[in-house]
């Protein structure tokens, strides 16, 4: 069971804020989700290895040479906010 | 034979014949948009003057003698969650609601080399996140088959168009059916390569180690041709696998006597429909009736596929979508009064009851005290679904299963209860967590709609899937129904 106070505690974690009535549902569709999940404690994983991805590569290397960037302008094509070259953000501190 | 219901070969053929122009072409399909959009809403951006113009591009080319690739003059269309320069991208969210991105994807730069007309952007699930396309932010697509019905997800758009005949091909992402799903339901093909086949630079991230790009035609041999476009190793993908082109054409027109083929149990029982089951048996009678040797097959960990997909996708989502934050791009909160206070306000307002719940669903299972509960069981888990599947195919050249486990459900249906939404994915998700390839093929009808057939292969056997998905296709016409409009 997932409560209304792990459903706040979850929320700011992730940078959302919720409603009243989201933060209930929420606690009950996870809950039910996670019911659902609880499912793989069936298995005994001891030994099993963890799966992150499926291709066998590890570090994928290339040479460190010039290429073509993105200008200037179209990096900031999107800024919801700017200020001459930088990205405008308000208060930090 | 109506224009917008023929195959890219057959338009090619008549493209170099002269007997029409690729200028006509794209003026038919775009009379067609024109003509059952306001009904089916596949698309979110219709691109026709830049469409006519690459259109006219090639007929000066083909005017000017030069023999043009197989694909030239050829309408596609491109899932909203690829980056197209200069052409908005919204990934259906309102938090990407003017996103113009400045550079194309690998995808797109690929399919605009081969000289194909983009048509426009299609309609999809809210950040790929859906089975329905009903989380879009902006509106639900419509299955052409029966309008109240929807036409499945995430890339329900792309799957419709190419069904409406509003293009002859589409380009979809498949995270857990997110192709094969909606093609199944809308009676067109398409396939999720394996994971590492193409590229996915410039496709905007669900969970990264579970989505691929692929593609809707009308047949398997139109499938063949743009497989060998998109395919390849690209080194702006650090995911993207290296080795050899394959010519998938090659595949075609393959007899496939004493083709070992296995039916997982776990995909024909409980759940299965029972008008689609009795379609997928008759198709493995065409199958068996061509030589194919057909037996039962299991995967004993299937039906830990559901919890397990959706917390490595929800925890691999709530990473990737950590960025957007209402600083570089995208929508921003009206006057934030600082700058967590914008984080919070842009993300809550920007995103959807999908995305959200998914953020919490992920950001719960990695966070402190869950991590080894959910995450890293989940990942260990996964690890048993794929050596199922190694096992199985030590024994099988392919497995074959329904592609969903109903037709096409009306529209409101399962939008109350995620966890039954998500049930529907039972037959397509294990796939992208063993990061196989999966075809769905158009393999009949129960009630009216269209029922698919997934074939499933060895990582990097397409090929064989395009062999066998052929060898169907020639001995039935499922494929060759249209939905009257």
């Amino acid at each position: 069971m997932i409560t209304i106070a792990e459903v706040e505690h979850v929320a700011l974690l992730a940078r959302l804020e919720l409603s009243d009535e989201e933060k209930k549902t929420y606690s009950d569709q996870l809950s039910a989700i996670l019911e659902y999940a609880g499912m793989l404690d069936d298995l005994d994983t001891g030994n099993v290895s963890p799966t992150a991805h499926v291709l066998p590569l590890k570090n994928v290397f290339r040479e460190d040479s010039e290429g073509a960037h993105l200008p200037l302008e179209k990096t900031l094509q999107n800024a919801p906010d700017r200020d001459g070259n930088f990205f405008k953000v308000p208060r930090i501190v | 034979m109506d224009l917008v219901y023929m195959t890219a070969h057959e338009l090619h053929d008549k493209l170099t014949s002269k007997q029409i122009s690729a200028e006509e072409v794209c003026r038919e399909y775009l009379d067609r948009i024109e003509k059952v959009e306001d009904r089916l809403k596949a698309y979110m951006t219709v691109t026709g003057d830049l469409a006519l113009n690459q259109a006219r591009s090639v007929d000066k080319r083909i005017a000017s003698g030069e023999s043009i690739p197989p694909l030239a003059g050829i309408p596609i269309a491109v899932k909203d969650n690829m980056c197209t320069e200069g052409i908005r991208t919204t990934c259906s969210s309102k938090i990407l609601y003017n996103f113009v991105p400045p550079y194309n994807a690998t995808v797109v730069e690929k399919i605009l080399a081969g000289g194909m007309v983009l048509m426009g952007k299609t309609n999809m699930d809210e950040f790929a996140m859906g089975s329905s396309t009903e989380n879009s932010g902006f509106y639900t697509t419509s299955n052409p088959w029966d309008t109240e019905r929807v036409p499945g997800g995430s890339s329900g758009g792309s799957a419709v168009a190419v069904a409406a005949g509003e293009t002859v091909f589409s380009l979809g992402s498949d995270t857990g059916g997110s192709i094969r799903q909606p093609a199944s339901l809308c009676g067109v093909v398409g396939i999720k390569p394996t994971y590492g086949a193409v590229s996915r630079y410039g496709l905007v991230a669900f969970a990264s180690s579970l989505d691929q790009i692929g593609c809707f035609s009308r047949d398997v041999t139109d499938c063949a041709v743009l497989l060998n476009l998109i395919t390849g190793h690209d080194p702006l993908d650090s995911t993207s696998a290296p080795g050899q082109k394959t010519d998938y054409t090659g595949f075609l027109n393959r007899p496939i006597k004493g083709l070992r083929v296995g039916v997982p149990v776990e995909y024909m029982g409980e759940g299965i429909d029972p008008g689609v089951r009795a379609v997928i048996n008759d198709a493995l009678k065409v199958l068996a009736s061509q030589g194919a040797v057909i037996e039962e097959a299991s995967l004993p960990h299937s039906k830990y596929a559901i919890p397990v997909y959706y917390l490595i996708a929800t925890a691999e989502a709530s990473s990737n979508l950590a960025r957007y934050d209402g600083v570089r791009y995208g929508y921003r909160a009206e006057d934030p009064g600082d700058v967590v206070d914008m984080f919070m306000r842009t993300r809550s307002r920007g995103f959807g009851t999908e995305v959200k719940r998914r953020i919490m669903l992920g950001t719960y299972a990695l966070s402190t005290g869950y991590y080894d509960a959910y995450y890293l069981k989940a990942l260990k888990v996964r690890t048993l679904i794929k050596q199922d599947f190694d096992r199985a195919f030590d024994k099988y050249d392919v497995l074959i299963s329904p592609t969903s486990p109903g037709t096409a459900f009306r529209k409101g249906e399962k939008v109350d209860d995620p966890l039954q939404m998500y049930l529907s994915d039972i037959t397509t998700i294990s796939v992208n967590l063993a990061g196989i390839p999966g075809i769905s093929v158009p393999a009949g009808f129960s009630g009216g709609l269209p029922v698919g057939m997934q074939i499933m292969g060895r990582p990097f056997d397409e090929g064989t899937l395009i062999g066998v998905a052929h060898a169907f296709e020639r001995d039935t016409d499922h494929h060759a129904r249209f939905p009257e409009l």
